[in-house]
This record gives C-alpha cells, structure tokens and sequence, in this order.
C-alpha cells in the first residue's frame, strides 16, 4: 500500500513552530531562581511569626525590611549560582529586558514605604507590598517562563485582599505571599527549569 | 596555492550553491537556512544582538561537533559572524547574526508564509 506523502504545508507549520520556540527559548531570562525562591519562601514565614500582625510600630516594619534585605542577598546569589550552572549569561538582552521590567515597581514600593511610615498606614504596607511585588514579577515575567508572570499576578491578587481585608490579616498574608507562595512556585521552577 | 585552501575555496563554493538565487521555483526554500540546526542558530541569533557558543549549543540541545559543523556553514555563507576573544584564560566564541542573515531569514519567513496561504487557496 502507497504512503500518502504528507502535505508540504503541513511541514512549514511544523518548521514555523520550531522557529517560534526556538525565539521564546533564546529571548527569555530563564535564570530565575527556583531554589533561591524556596529559602526567600522559609525566611519570609520565620519573619511573619517574629513580626506578628502589622501595627503601626517601627519594629514592625524594621523586622520586614530586614527580611528584605535579606531576601535581596538570596535572591543575588541564588541568581549568579543558575546563570553559571545553567549557562544563561546575565549580561544578555534577555537578562537586561527582565531587569528593566522588574525595577520600577520596586522602586516605586521603596518610594510608597516611607510615605506610608509618615502617614500612619504601617498596618496597610502588606497590601502595599504584596501588589508592588507581584507588579514588578509579573512586568518582569513577561520576559520570562510562564510560571514567573503567574507567580506574580497571585502575588497581586494577595495584595489587593490584603487592602480589602482587616488589617491583621496582613500577617497571614505576608506569610502566604512571601512565604507560601515563593515555597510553591520555587519549587516547580527549580524541578522544572534546572534550579 | 596549498590543497587545503583549494579544499576551502571548493567548500565555500558548494556553500554559496546553496544561498537563494534569484531563479528558485516557489516552493524552493532557502536550504542553508531550511536545515533543522541552522534554523535553530539563525532563530535564536535573530532575538539575540550575540550568543556564545555553549549558550547555543544549551538551547539547542545539541553537541560541540554538530554546533560547530553548522554555525561554519552559515559562517562561510557570511550568515552570521563569529568572534572569539578570551575571558581570562578561557576561550570565549560568540556568534551573531549578520545584516545578510538576517535579511535571509525573513525572506525564508515570508517564504514559509507563502506557502501556507497558497495551500489555504
């Protein structure tokens, strides 16, 4: 019996899939730590429970911008330690795209901080946080796998509960947000993107 | 003029028989671009302004042998151009895409779309 030959169309779809995937593969930044993500996860839950629900205290806010710090330390090295093992270099248009898109919602979450401190609105900074964040890893996902723009938007969608909902619940949430899920989406990125 | 130099100019030849000609038929893709790997390169290099070699050889799965066989080709073909320098002690190879190749690979683009329309007619 004769084989059909298989239409000529059918093989430049084939081809054109290839070269689409190919581009998505080389344009992304696929160094985001999974692993790093997971620590960040565990110092962020030990931070809620030292923390206790936000109050307008400084102590409140110093424990949570300590943890940032740290958290920034990990998430440094933990991004340097992939991009070596996994021969993704930083200094490429990929890694640069990524950073452009990830600063400004920071920048404005590190502006917004002080100017809730002055008001009094302490006990609102996780609604606050929680929605910068999740902005700037969403914006910054975009050039990125798919699993790190959700990650972002659940990061939103938590800081926009956070404003809804009474003001110590904002412990919970920092805990489910930084520390849930970080814990969650950095384990499927380390088992699914090498790290 | 030595054996490996007429080799060289010989190969180069062959290559260049394969680069478009204004002649082709309509479904004649352009076949240095049309192989698997070489369209993998050039893709890759056409979102990328430079790649090193072991980012290639990372994204597209492939080995040092293969990589190497293919990237000379478009190469010679003046598709991309190579660079290679050192960073430190380590040997450092990075490829990017020429004005040439690119223009080759948004013509085969079109082509590949040419061809899905005339099948849809």
């Amino acid at each position: 019996m004769a084989v059909r030959p298989e239409p000529i169309h059918a093989h430049v779809i084939d081809d054109l899939r290839f070269i689409r995937e190919t581009m998505e593969r080389a344009g992304a930044f696929t160094a985001v730590p999974g692993w790093g993500g997971v620590v960040m996860g565990i110092t962020a839950v030990v931070t809620a429970m030292i923390s206790g629900p936000p109050d307008n205290t400084t102590r409140w806010v110093a424990v949570w911008l300590l943890d940032a710090v740290v958290a920034v330390a990990i998430a440094l090295v933990s991004t340097v330690w992939k991009s070596r093992t996994s021969g993704v270099p930083l200094s490429g248009v990929p890694a640069l795209r990524f950073g452009l898109a990830y600063a400004p919602p920071l920048v404005a979450g590190m502006v917004l901080t002080p100017v809730f401190v002055m008001m009094g609105l302490m006990a609102r900074l996780p609604g606050c946080w929680l929605l910068l964040y999740g902005t700037a890893v969403t914006t910054g996902g975009a050039f990125s796998v798919r699993i790190v723009p959700i990650m972002g938007l659940c990061f939103m969608a938590l800081g926009v509960l956070a404003f809804a909902a009474p003001a110590p619940w904002g412990q919970w949430l920092m805990a489910a947000g930084f520390g849930g899920l970080h814990v969650v989406f950095g384990l499927i990125i380390a088992r699914r993107y090498g790290g | 003029m030595g054996k490996a130099a007429a080799s060289r100019k010989s190969e180069v030849r062959s290559l260049k028989s394969e680069v478009p000609s204004p002649k082709r038929g309509p479904l004649d893709l352009d076949r240095l671009i049309h192989e698997r790997l070489r369209l993998g390169i050039v893709s890759a290099l056409a979102v990328n302004d430079r790649l090193t070699f072991n980012d290639l050889k990372r994204l597209l799965r492939t080995t040092d042998g293969n990589l190497s066989v293919h990237a000379r080709k478009l190469e010679d073909a003046e598709y991309i151009a190579c660079d290679k320098s050192f960073d430190g002690r380590i040997p450092r190879t990075e490829f990017r895409i020429t004005p040439a190749g690119r223009k080759a690979f948004e013509k085969y683009l079109a082509h590949m779309e040419a061809i899905i329309k005339a099948a849809k007619t």
